[in-house]
């Protein structure tokens, strides 16, 4: 075999296995789960509703880069990068300018009448069921591929097996990775950035500071509805085009946000990698590691053919004992984001 | 300006017209059937108008409460299944609840070890090993428990019970499901309840959808034994109707104990909370206890129409429990209806009903006509399951009802009575 | 021609009038302070100049124009500033990010108001980087009078500047507002220690039940025995 040192006393196999299926696959829906919840925290943290449709919003961008393939299917090829991937910028901007429309016409008029924010989620989740009954309605319920033909895989020789990564889940955790530090830069350095983090602070203040509530509510759509879609349709690009498969995503996106405290976009970024992470875990099929392990252990000890903590059908638990413990144990998070009441 | 009784006397011969079309177009069968399962509804959105109207509570997980109810209903009124009792299931489940009741009095002890010294951070690691492997435990002495009981009993069965005490129990236990969801989320934001309770409602539906031990999964229970005569007894109109009877009686009778609780001292009490709370809890009322109060009786009254309803539809079936038919279709009934006025509930439930009912035929037949119109208008070809998206329209218009309603009436057709004192 | 007119103001926040006809009226340059009971409607005249709530009747004039019932987004473009009673910084943003956050409607390149008012609060020089939140209570009644100084106001509002300090900060404080003062930014403040208050004044405004009691210098209240009966209490 030719490797020396300790990572011939691995088992190899089992090891790359852990990783393909273990960490990249939790790094992967991680990605997927901060970019959506960037969003969901920023509207918490500024507009302070929990923002029910953002599943369906992901859903929507992602429907609106396939629109946008099917008319320019080979501005991919010019470039040498999936279409729907090139176009994904257009479609981050037209879902940035339906967030802003959706607010001016059903959550503005409610916060201008001073409502109490309660009836404001309850408007998001009208809002949430017109545009599930509107994607379904144009786009029916089947699974649909982005693009036509196949991805491209990347392989990782590794021990004697390969790290397997495909084009799309490569392209998403870059563009998480690039997420990241732009928002860094946003949020310490530029004016509205900082704006945006008194707003989240203290609204009062930042009032009487002459700080124009309309541009950071605007600026907060903006950025809430482009991540929306870009996590939508990276998604969408490495799995299918599924409308079920955002709102799916709505639970752990939304204890993604609370866990790494409202407000706190980098903590609802750690708290995205999290849930990811935790939930791929949790169903994964630790029997497969401990394996090599079974001449060590006492005769008795059987491994069984499938030992994961949770089975597959009951994934969704794991998010949602995530979004218990953080209730129940520290409810600002863990970046101490605000507790409005 | 519109007094409130005329409001209310216009919504109810509304109500009434619309009843007696549905009666002479589809027959009388079918006229008491649809009035059955709306009067479960407005049952279940009573329960809700309580938790919103009165404590400010936004439960949107309402159809987890009904599924419990409807399963604890089912598991204590279901024939008994003897092959169940006579194989080693019971001894295994037993094992199981040890299991489970030593792991969990362990956790809470290794959760209260701080009491002999024990630095905090310790405890929490401790108490987290202890809970971890109570679950592996108990998980794994119930793998080999369910495929058993499945590969002989196909499921556990019933108790055998009457159902009035199945519809009882289930409305306890959905009151159980909702004081836990209280308990961890009163205090904190108004969304945390909403998103926890989306939350359970789905587990509790993924619950009773996988474990075919417990409810036959897929493969659905039925027929569930109804409190009064079957169809096959009485024939339709005679049995349902007198389905009917009771669940109009139970309307009854919780309106009735509602009206005069508002009335009371408890009630005016409650209103305080919730139209000032900061000088309620000045006062010293413990809001959040009341608030909690309000979850359980809200959820308990939930759970009886939620077992009533799917009693009536002698099916259970996990997968028929949708989150758009059994939450958010009440929560349109309760804020059209005028939330925190329980006749305007009853009315909105009943009326809202009548018109869901009504939109699946509509919707098929303008989806229909429009597109062969549109065929030979344009040439265009529907694609093959607009059966399908048809319906999505529905989803469409409750949610659009929904924002229409907050936006521009937030009191609904029915507000609240203002008690004025002189 | 004075720097604040405020004529006859009737105004509430939405059920019955909390004022009922107050006058206020500040020259430029000049220390104003308004003190007296508790519900006399203190800190509802600064917030209904600063357009934080209704008036249903009167008119405020500034600097010559009318600004009754502007925003406050407005009026902090007009050269009001405001320094709430509580609430009064952005505690996870640093000092340093406080300070810029008050110069938020400027473009223009505002170093020397930073470093003037360091000059104002040399302990906030240190603590620059540290989160507003987790100050003392006086450091932070600091940073949030240098955030409303960053527009260069000629009108500085400060409600109860004071409250729930230690008397050694209040002495600090009221030193700093004189500073202030004579840098040439006018001062409007609401306070509870009345005695200590009016003895900085130019002009003192005492307020009962929505209405003016009194008016003068703060020397004359002072030494009025009918305000130091009913309004001064015991020496504090």
């Amino acid at each position: 075999m030719g490797e020396t040192g300790i990572l011939a006393a691995l088992p190899m196999n089992e090891f790359v296995f852990f990783i393909n299926k273990g960490l990249l696959a939790g790094l992967i829906i991680g990605s997927v789960y901060a970019l959506g919840a960037v969003g969901v925290t920023l509207i918490a943290g500024i507009l302070r509703f929990s923002h029910f449709p953002h599943g369906d919003m992901m859903t929507a961008g992602a429907f609106f880069a396939l629109i946008l393939t099917a008319i320019f299917p080979t501005a991919g090829a010019l470039i040498g990068l999936p279409t729907p991937f090139v176009l994904m910028p257009i479609a981050m901007a037209i879902t940035a300018l339906f967030a802003i429309g959706i607010d001016r016409v059903f959550y503005k008029p409610l916060r201008t009448a001073n409502v109490k924010p309660i009836v404001i989620v309850m408007a998001s989740i009208g809002v949430m069921l017109m545009m599930q009954g509107l994607i379904r309605l144009f786009g029916g319920t089947e699974a649909r591929q982005m693009e036509a033909g196949s991805k491209d895989i990347y392989k990782i020789p590794f021990g004697g097996r390969d790290i397997i990564l495909t084009e799309p889940q490569l392209l998403l955790i870059l563009f998480t990775a690039a997420v990241v530090v732009a928002l860094h830069f946003f949020l310490t350095r530029s004016r509205m950035g900082k704006a945006m983090r008194a707003m989240a602070d203290n609204a009062d203040l930042a009032r009487i500071s002459g700080i124009s509530t309309d541009h950071v509510v605007r600026t907060t759509w903006v950025i809430a509805g482009s991540l929306a879609a870009a996590a939508g349709t990276l998604l969408a690009l490495d799995v299918s085009l599924k409308p079920d498969l955002s709102f799916n995503a709505l639970l752990p996106i939304f204890a993604a946000a609370i866990v790494g405290g409202i407000g706190k976009p980098f903590g609802a970024i750690a708290g995205g990698l999290l849930v990811g992470f935790t939930e791929t875990l949790a169903v994964f099929n630790w029997s497969v590691l401990l394996r090599p392990l079974q001449p060590f252990m006492p005769e008795w000890l059987e491994l069984p053919q499938k030992l994961a903590f949770v089975p597959t059908e009951y994934k969704i638990v794991i998010p949602f004992f995530i979004l218990i413990a953080v209730l129940i144990w520290r409810p600002t998070g863990i970046f101490k984001g605000s507790l409005v009441k | 300006m519109i007094t409130y009784r005329t409001r209310a006397l216009l919504m109810i011969s509304g109500t009434a017209v619309l009843v007696a079309l549905v009666f002479a177009w589809l027959g009388a069968a079918y006229g008491v059937r649809m009035l059955v399962e709306a009067s479960c509804f407005a049952l279940i959105a009573l329960g809700l108008t309580i938790q919103w109207g009165y404590a400010g509570l936004f439960n949107v997980g309402v159809m987890g409460f009904i599924a419990t109810a409807a399963f604890v209903s089912m598991l204590v009124s279901y024939p008994v299944n003897g092959l169940f009792w006579n194989s080693a299931g019971p001894a295994m489940l037993g094992r199981v609840g040890l299991y489970l009741v030593i792991g969990v009095a362990l956790t809470f002890a290794a959760s209260q070890t701080h009491l002999l010294g024990l630095p905090k951070k310790y405890r929490t690691l401790v108490t987290l090993i202890v809970g971890a492997a109570t679950y592996l435990a108990v998980t794994s002495a119930l793998d080999p428990a369910a495929s058993l009981i499945e590969a002989e009993a196909r499921f556990v069965g019933g108790f055998g019970m009457p159902v009035w005490l199945g519809w009882l129990l289930g409305g306890i236990a959905a009151g159980g499901l909702g004081w836990a969801m209280g308990r961890i989320t009163l205090g904190l934001r108004a969304d945390y309840m909403a998103i926890a309770t989306l939350g359970i409602s789905e587990i509790v539906k993924a619950f009773l959808k996988n474990a075919d031990w417990l409810t036959k999964g897929t493969l659905t229970v039925s027929p569930l034994p109804w409190p009064v005569p079957t169809p096959t007894e009485l024939g339709f109109v005679m049995s349902r109707a007198s389905y009917l009877a009771v669940t109009a009686t139970l309307i009854v009778v919780f309106y009735v104990l509602l009206e005069r609780a508002w009335a009371s001292p408890w009630g005016r009490m409650m209103r305080a909370i919730r139209d000032n709370e900061l000088s309620a809890a000045a006062m010293g009322k413990d809001v959040n206890r009341r608030r909690l109060e309000m979850m359980v009786l809200g959820n308990f009254i939930i759970g009886i129409g939620g077992a009533a309803l799917v009693t009536f539809s002698t099916i259970f079936d996990p997968a028929s429990f949708q989150p758009l038919n059994h939450t958010f279709l009440i929560w349109v009934m309760v804020i059209l209806g005028g939330a925190g006025n329980n006749l305007g509930t009853i009315l909105g439930a009943l009326l809202v009903y009548i018109v869901w009912i009504m939109s699946e035929p509509a919707a098929l037949f303008l989806f229909d006509h429009g597109a062969t119109l549109a065929n030979q208008l344009f040439g265009w070809e529907a694609p093959a399951d607009l059966a399908t998206r048809a319906l999505q329209m529905r989803v469409f218009v409750i949610g659009l009802v929904i924002t229409l309603v907050l936006r521009f009436a937030p009191q609904g057709l029915l507000p609240e009575k203002v008690v004025k004192y002189e | 021609m004075s720097l604040l007119e405020m004529t006859d103001i009737h105004g509430g926040y939405g059920g019955a009038n909390i004022l009922n006809g107050v006058n206020i009226s500040i020259e430029a340059d000049e220390i104003g302070v308004i003190v007296g009971p508790n519900g006399a409607g203190k800190s509802t005249t600064l917030k209904a100049l600063f357009g934080l709530l209704r008036v249903s009747q009167g008119s405020i004039v500034f600097n010559g124009g009318p600004i009754t019932n502007f925003a406050p987004e407005k009026l902090v473009r007009e050269g009001l500033s405001f320094v709430p009673q509580e609430f009064n910084v952005f505690p996870t943003m640093s000092v340093h990010e406080n300070l810029e956050m008050g110069a938020y409607i400027r473009r223009d390149d505002f170093r020397h108001l930073l470093d003037q008012v360091y000059g104002f609060f040399p302990p906030l020089k240190d603590k620059r980087k540290q989160p507003a939140g987790e100050l003392s209570g006086g450091q932070r009644q600091m940073v949030a009078i240098g955030r409303a100084l960053m527009t260069e106001p000629r009108l500085l509002l400060l409600d109860e500047p004071t409250a729930g300090l230690s008397p050694l900060y209040m002495d600090e404080i009221f030193d700093r507002i004189i500073a202030i003062n004579k840098s040439g930014v006018g001062i409007l403040m609401v306070e509870q220690n009345a005695r200590q208050a009016l003895a900085i004044a130019h002009r003192g405004f005492v307020l009962a039940t929505g209405r003016n009691r009194f008016t003068g210098t703060g020397a004359e209240l002072v030494a009025d025995p009918d305000v130091a009966k009913s309004f001064l209490g015991g020496g504090e």
